[in-house]
């Protein structure tokens, strides 16, 4: 019996890991970074109570339990291709070949860019390169930073940079264009942050957003939404400002940003500069999912999963022989919920290669998904549930066209 | 100059004991064991780690984990190494790249213009 193998070593892999180490499987997990706990290595905020959420000791507990169920981890090794071949997997990476039966792939999450006249500058970052800098490899991006793009990620690496000390001077939007149209509509940002509120420290915006519920009410917030921001964590956040350009020689010397209409229009003649070292970019994460595209899983997309998600089913499996997904790339939430579908995948891949007996085992699991889901505490959007309901409906579709041609 | 973050409020200090020389561009840095060699160029205020192949333009990190490229550089000759996923060691030989001769645009319309 061959091994198991993992493609990604984030929460939601490292927790299958273990799963199938610990029904007796051999397993190995392949990843491309220098440090095992993928995105969530960088996570670092205060719990409702009290607790800090460290996602760097979350990670190192997840490699730890990992190495000591046997599992083998290989980092800094990317896979460059995958295959289908008679009836195996062949897994390319740049040292070696690899051979399964059963591939898993957990391969997270990317941040989406927002085109940005100057963002070629050295200095430029997406947010989530500012996070690793600065909770991973404990450099500083820079001393005073501008973050363009207002949602659930900006607004917590914000709090991450403040905790590091790190100035931040502003968090704003993007000038609107055709690929940055959503993160620059201060309305649809508006929507986006509402969910949120319950992270903000002030009582005031708290009892803002609940009266925040109909789209008259938001209208009237965003006409009269302060020029200069509302401060969260004492940082402005501006929904009615933009930055239109980043400037500097051969570096990030400052933005350019100007007031914007509600609706986004740039204001002639309001144009200001602020000064900064660095600038973080933060459209937002999508799934990252090539590798189910090369292996020729179908794809949908689904807005409230945040992109393209390879077809899947509650047991993680998709349509394509002995291929699994298992966090973000089914969807972008916290890495709690990616940790239970970790568990939830490993379970159906050690009950296929066991030839049953772990069902009522995957149920549970499954039910334990959708109660970590209700008690998330960052919720990357709103709707994931409506999300995954429709993804449910492509798969019963899917497998009725199966069936259809089968017959 | 260090931009280290050495005293963290909530996370642990970071280990500083295993210090390493390497030389980026044919000039001596000392950077930290298990740090990337972004992190450790960063560290000593450098951010432009490459020019652009066909404009000349300055690059550093844009994504840091290891999906944009924007960070290739060359470790000991070997070309397109990616500096924020590459741990920086005693000895390497780190070069950035430049620009190079294009074969690839239509040049006509400004030889004309």
């Amino acid at each position: 019996m061959g091994k198991v193998i993992i493609i990604g070593a984030g929460p939601a892999g490292l927790s299958a890991a273990i799963t199938i180490a610990e029904k007796g499987l051999d397993v190995l997990v392949i990843d491309e970074y220098m440090v095992g706990g993928g995105r969530l290595l960088g996570q670092l905020y205060e719990e409702p109570n009290g607790n800090w959420w460290n996602g760097i000791k979350e990670s190192k507990s997840l490699v730890e339990r990992a190495k000591n169920a046997g599992v083998e981890i290989q980092l800094h090794t990317p896979v460059s291709n995958i295959e289908r071949i008679d009836d195996e997997w062949v897994i390319y990476t740049e040292s070696e070949v690899h051979y399964t039966s059963h591939l898993l792939l957990a391969t997270g999450a990317a941040e989406t860019p927002l085109p940005i006249p100057g963002w070629t500058l050295p200095g430029v970052m997406s947010v989530g390169a500012a996070q690793v800098m600065t909770n991973v490899q404990r450099v500083k991006p820079g001393n005073r930073g501008v973050i363009v793009g207002v949602n659930v990620l900006s607004s917590a690496i914000a709090m991450e940079l403040k905790i590091a000390n790190i100035d931040v001077a502003c968090i704003t939007l993007p000038k609107m264009n055709i690929p940055t149209e959503k993160s620059a509509d201060p309305m649809e940002v508006m929507n986006s942050l509402l969910h949120v509120s319950h992270m903000a420290p002030s009582a005031f915006v708290k009892l803002g957003s609940k009266l925040m519920t109909n789209d008259f009410m938001k209208r009237m917030g965003i006409t009269f939404f302060p020029k200069n921001g509302v401060k969260m964590w004492d940082i402005p956040i501006m929904l009615r400002k933009a930055v239109v350009e980043i400037y500097g020689d051969g570096k990030v010397e400052g933005v350019k940003i100007a007031t914007i209409s509600p609706s986004g229009e740039v204001v002639a003649g309001t144009e200001e500069n602020i000064s900064a070292d660095f600038v973080c970019i933060a459209g937002g994460l999508y799934p990252l999912a090539e590798l189910a595209a090369v292996a020729g899983c179908p794809f949908y997309h689904i807005e409230e999963l945040g992109g393209y998600v390879p077809l899947h089913n509650e047991q993680m499996q998709t349509p394509v022989e002995g291929l699994y997904v298992a966090g973000n790339i089914t969807g972008i939430e916290g890495a709690k919920v990616a940790i239970s579908q970790g568990v939830t995948a490993g379970l159906a891949i050690a009950n296929d290669v066991l030839g049953g007996g772990l069902e009522s085992n995957i149920q549970q699991a499954i039910a334990d998904i959708e109660t970590t889901r209700d008690n998330a505490y960052i919720q990357f959007h709103p709707e994931v549930k409506e999300g995954k309901r429709k993804l449910q409906q492509y798969w019963e579709e899917h497998q009725n066209k199966s069936v259809a041609i089968t017959l | 100059m260090t931009n280290r973050i050495l005293n963290h409020p909530v996370l642990d200090p970071i280990d500083e004991s295993e210090v390493v020389t390497f030389t980026f561009d044919n000039k001596e840095y000392k950077g930290l064991r298990h740090e990337s060699i972004a992190a450790a160029l960063l560290a000593n205020g450098v951010r432009t780690l490459r020019h652009h192949e066909e404009s000349g333009t300055p690059r550093g990190i844009y994504c840091n984990i290891g999906h944009c490229f924007e960070c290739r550089v060359s470790v000991n000759g070997e070309q397109g190494v990616r500096a924020c996923l590459t741990p920086v060691q005693e000895g390497m030989n780190i070069e950035s790249g430049g620009k190079l001769l294009t074969t690839v645009r239509d040049w006509r319309a400004s030889q004309n213009g």
